[in-house]
């Protein structure tokens, strides 16, 4: 269990935009994920992405680091941005486009 | 799981709150007014709407898209 809070760690720490997701940005696996990756990809931005249906100990660890309990999750600059709903949110306010400008 | 009994778990644990659930059994949006988002940010508003919702979330809510305002943020999307 601390190894995958100390690989997430990593993860956050050296991808400036990290997309915690089920499946892949070219085949994502849940409706909610696919969403958030139709946001990040309609800005010029480089991120990563996680399957944590790869992995079901990375998929229990990320909802123990953020406290979160749902998929997906969107890492930028080290800080928690929220699930779906709030990236669409922020997106449809404008405000993703400030968050994502220093990454 | 009923809509309603996540409407009746969010009314409950939460003061001053009007909800809105829809549903399929599975997969839930709500529609949540309530003054204690007040001063607090989207995460903080979520999580604060999870805990009350607490093992129900992890267990038996498979997804459940939340929409949170506060009285005055409700008056003006209206």
């Amino acid at each position: 269990m601390s190894d995958a809070k100390e690989i997430i760690g990593d993860q956050i720490k050296n991808n400036k935009v990290i997309l915690y997701m089920k499946g892949n940005r070219e085949m994502p696996q849940c409706g909610f994920s696919a969403r958030v990756v139709q946001i990040l990809d309609s800005y010029d931005v480089m991120y990563e992405t996680v399957d944590v249906l790869a992995d079901p100990e990375i998929r229990q660890g990320i909802k123990d680091y953020s406290n979160w309990p749902t998929i997906p999750q969107l890492y930028v600059n080290g800080e928690f941005v929220g699930g779906c709903d709030i990236c669409t949110e922020l997106f449809q306010s404008g405000e993703l486009e400030t968050i994502l400008k220093p990454a | 799981m009923d809509p309603n009994e996540i409407k009746m778990m969010i009314e409950n644990g939460m003061s001053n709150t009007l909800v809105n659930v829809d549903g399929d059994g599975t997969h839930f949006d709500a529609l949540i007014v309530s003054t204690e988002f007040e001063g607090k940010s989207l995460i903080e508003r979520h999580k604060l709407v999870y805990s009350v919702l607490g093992d129900a979330m992890k267990e038996r809510i498979h997804a459940l898209s939340l929409k949170t305002y506060t009285p005055e943020q409700w008056e003006n999307h209206k």
